[in-house]
């Protein structure tokens, strides 16, 4: 045997120990009632057997044992101390010593002479001895079913139900519930409810005396075992109950997690009967068992916590099985269904306006119900249209890959977001801009290798395309690590074709907007890539088509990036509904920063601005831009929009309110009229002309 | 600042065994050969006991009862070290107030699990 550290501080020990043992054993010869040296040889014993097993003396702490319950019985006067013992006992004493010195040497014991003694000591320990095995027995299978319950589980999750009711003066223990309930905590996801219902008043309160006892869900992979093992210390003098009420593989069962009075009789709060009784009248049941006075507000309380917690796990699990169970639909059935749900809400806000002009509370509640289901149907049904953007990446690195070869470049396309979800439509739509991004970027943004060396930048360039949400938008970027925009080229370009005039002061941002003007391309030369006429402002069309925003950033020498704003569906929008005269418009709400109220309507000459918080803002009126008949009230209302990237207000007689707007397409008539989007039907059955906020913007800046 | 932990046994090879591996995981420790000793030797910041039972000339359960009508150490975790045949003085070590008991022989891990889950 390896004799460490510890194992030579028990052989000192044992030799000590076996020296107290002798005389002890002696004294006790001459005064055999004494119980104080009775207690000192069993005390040795004790320790020699604990001490050996401790440290790996098996052998020591196995022969010891019998000698120890000998004198344990006669501690406890069940067995009369005679000279027989004593001898007996010396005779085990010294083969104790002979133990420790071969274990100390490492020679081999004589195992007879030991079961020898180990014979005489069973029989004087008489029918005692036949209990002996038993009191070791159950440890052993204790541990054997721990081994087994760890394999078993291995990475299977189970719901477990605990009741945790410590007694009162658990803490006068040293025991602290916190800490059990922190420990279960550890183990997996734990839900707590805390039952407060014995708590005093402050006056009456013992800082000492414990209170409250706890319902707890934990969903964990560890055994019943482990979880009752929390408790060890405290499960005789407490309250505990341990019960699985998910295994986890209810998966396949259509079943919903129980109902609330199903938990509260397993849970032994209410007895069936009474169950039974309340059941007949038709109300929420946790209400009607509190009504009727079965159980209290507290039970009920922590088992709906249950029943949601479970039901919400079981509900994930259902979630990530589900891709086994989709369905092709055809597109046109999902436009159809869309169409109708657009029908319902417009049908469903005619109800809601003409309920409130009624002031009827009845119905009023009627058409709340009706809006909210209105609204989940609308979300669900716009969420089946919804696909991850990704699809349309894995086309464009392969676009990537090609014109890179064909320009002699070193590119690498890095794609983020692919999960994104976007309207079908959009994301089909959107496939010609990104690659006419895409393509501006290779050709006129990432420069050749040699160039890219010399200014110090890694060989490959990086393209970088992500998508993201960002409130009720979908924020596409293309960047690139290239060359940047010249700013005075683009400029002087745009004065050259009169885009701008010669002595105009343009903002950053608004020269790095001049790119998405018509009839606007830098590119010196055609090349097969980019640069044949058909410009940014085809990309910008497209986008604002799509009822979305481009904008574009440079840093020169170092990146480009492009911005691209797009809503997340084309049917259906939020919008604020102004009214001007007798003439109703709808603003996207997206864009809508706040509403400001406007005095006067002195207008200097063409110089609309007001001055908002120190901020030049400009602004519009709806009502001269569309003509429309009638005074304009006193105070009138500007609605403050951020298009393109600045900041605009719109002047308006009247703000309604915010609508759920479902677009309707003008046709193709009306398709070339500026800054109308489209029209919704309102809630009374009259139209509303849906503002095309970014073409608005632009034509009002060329206006100025 | 780690807590300080008293260990208590008659046994210095088991008293070793315990303050070495609380060393190891960084708790200063207290030795103490009994229960007398160990009231003559516990400090206000001992955070916890860890006592054996079967001791001369103050057993275990006597020195639990001890420490908890001590002053300041009413709540303090006392964990005792019994052996499987010692049901009853299990029973009793808790009657006198003790938090909780280790099972002898133990390894070192055993015990680590048993500080950590009481002192959190």
């Amino acid at each position: 045997m390896q004799l460490d550290v510890n194992s030579q501080a028990f052989m000192e020990e044992a030799q000590d120990l076996l020296t107290e043992l002798e005389s002890a054993l002696l004294e006790l010869e001459e005064q055999p009632g004494d119980t104080e040296l009775v207690d000192r040889v069993f005390r040795a014993m004790h320790t020699i057997k604990g001490s050996g097993a401790m440290f790996g003396f098996d052998d020591i702490a196995a022969f010891t044992h019998d000698v120890e319950n000998m004198f344990d019985r006669v501690r406890n006067n069940e067995l009369q101390l005679s000279r027989e013992i004593l001898d007996l006992t010396l005779a085990c004493r010294d083969h104790i010593a002979y133990l420790l010195q071969c274990a100390g040497s490492g020679t081999q014991v004589d195992l007879e002479k030991g079961s020898a003694l180990t014979a005489k000591v069973r029989l004087m320990l008489g029918a005692g001895d036949q209990q002996e095995p038993a009191d070791a027995a159950p440890a052993q299978t204790a541990q054997s079913a721990d081994s087994s319950f760890d394999e078993e589980d291995g990475s299977r999750r189970l719901t477990y139900r605990i009741r945790f009711k410590p007694a009162p003066d658990i803490f006068l223990t040293g025991n602290n519930p916190l800490h059990l309930i922190e420990e279960l905590r550890d183990m997996g996801m734990l839900t707590t409810y805390v039952h407060t219902s014995a708590l005093p008043s402050l006056a009456e309160l013992n800082p000492e005396s414990c209170y409250l006892w706890w319902d707890m869900l934990l969903h964990t992979s560890a055994g019943e075992q482990e979880v009752r093992d929390v408790f060890m210390f405290v499960e005789d003098e407490c309250e505990l109950s341990v019960q699985v009420v998910d295994s986890g593989d209810r998966i396949d069962s259509d079943e919903k997690y129980k109902l609330i009075g199903e938990i509260l009789v397993e849970r032994g709060d209410l007895k069936p009967e009474d169950l039974q009784r309340v059941l007949s009248s038709r109300q929420p049941m946790g209400k009607l068992l509190q009504q009727a006075g079965v159980v209290s507000e507290d039970s009920v309380e922590s088992a709906l916590q249950e029943q949601q917690t479970v039901r919400d796990m079981q509900q994930k699990r259902e979630a990530s099985s589900e891709a086994a169970s989709s369905i092709r639909v055809a597109a046109s059935k999902l436009d159809y269904l869309v169409d109708l749900v657009g029908e319902l809400v417009i049908v469903q806000s005619q109800i809601a306006q003409m309920v409130h002009e009624r002031e009827d509370a009845d119905m009023l509640a009627l058409s709340e119900n009706l809006e909210r289901l209105s609204d989940e149907l609308r979300d669900a049904t716009l969420g089946i249209r919804m696909l991850p953007i990704g699809t349309t990446f894995s086309k464009f690195r392969r676009l990537v890959r090609d014109l890179s070869a064909d320009l002699g470049k070193e590119v690498d396309l890095v794609t983020f977001g692919a999960e994104t979800e976007l309207d079908k439509t959009v994301i089909e739509r959107l496939s010609d801009p990104l690659v006419h991004c895409l393509r501006n970027s290779l050709d006129h943004g990432v420069e050749p290798p040699q160039q890219r060396v010399a200014a110090g930048k890694p060989r490959k360039g990086t393209i970088t395309l992500g998508a993201a949400h960002s409130g009720g938008e979908v924020l596409i970027t293309i960047s690139d690590d290239g060359k940047g925009l010249d700013r005075d080229r683009l400029l002087s370009k745009a004065v050259e074709r009169g885009i701008v005039a010669p002595d105009a002061e343009l903002s950053d941002k608004e020269i790095y907007a001049l790119i998405f003007a018509a009839g606007f391309s830098t590119a010196e030369k055609v090349t097969s890539v980019s640069g044949r006429g058909v410009g940014m402002d085809v990309v910008r069309r497209s986008i604002e088509e799509l009822r979305g925003t481009i904008e574009l950033t440079s840093e020169p020498g170092m990146s480009t990036v492009i911005t691209i704003r797009l809503p997340l569906t084309l049917a259906i929008i939020d919008g604020l509904q102004v009214q001007v005269g007798e003439e109703s418009y709808v603003i996207p709400l997206a864009p809508v920063e706040e509403c400001v109220e406007h005095f006067g309507t002195a207008d200097s000459g063409r110089k609309q601005i007001i001055n908002l918080r120190d901020e030049v803002v400009p602004y519009i009126s709806l009502r001269k831009l569309f003509d429309v008949s009638g005074t304009p009230p006193e105070i009138e209302q500007i609605v403050v929009v951020n298009a393109l990237g600045s900041r605009f207000g719109i002047v308006v007689d009247r703000v309604v309110g915010e609508h759920q707007t479902v677009i309707k397409s003008l046709g193709k008539v009306f398709k070339n009229v500026e800054g109308i989007s489209g029209a919704t039907i309102r809630g009374d059955g009259t139209m509303a002309l849906i503002l095309d906020l970014p073409r608005l913007v632009q034509s009002a800046i060329s206006a100025r | 600042m780690a807590p300080t932990i008293m260990t208590v046994d008659d046994s210095a090879s088991v008293r070793q065994m315990v303050s070495f591996t609380l060393r190891n995981e960084g708790y200063e420790v207290i030795e103490a050969s009994d229960g007398k000793d160990a009231l003559a030797k516990i400090r206000p910041d001992v955070k916890m006991v860890i006592t054996d039972l079967n001791m001369p000339n103050m057993d275990g359960i006597e020195l639990i009862r001890n420490i908890r009508a001590k002053s300041g150490f009413k709540f303090i975790p006392i964990i005792m070290l019994t052996t499987e045949s010692q049901a009853a003085k299990k029973q009793d070590g808790k009657a006198a107030g003790a938090t909780g008991w280790i099972v002898k022989p133990f390894k070192p891990e055993q015990l680590l699990a048993v500080v950590k889950k009481v002192l959190r």
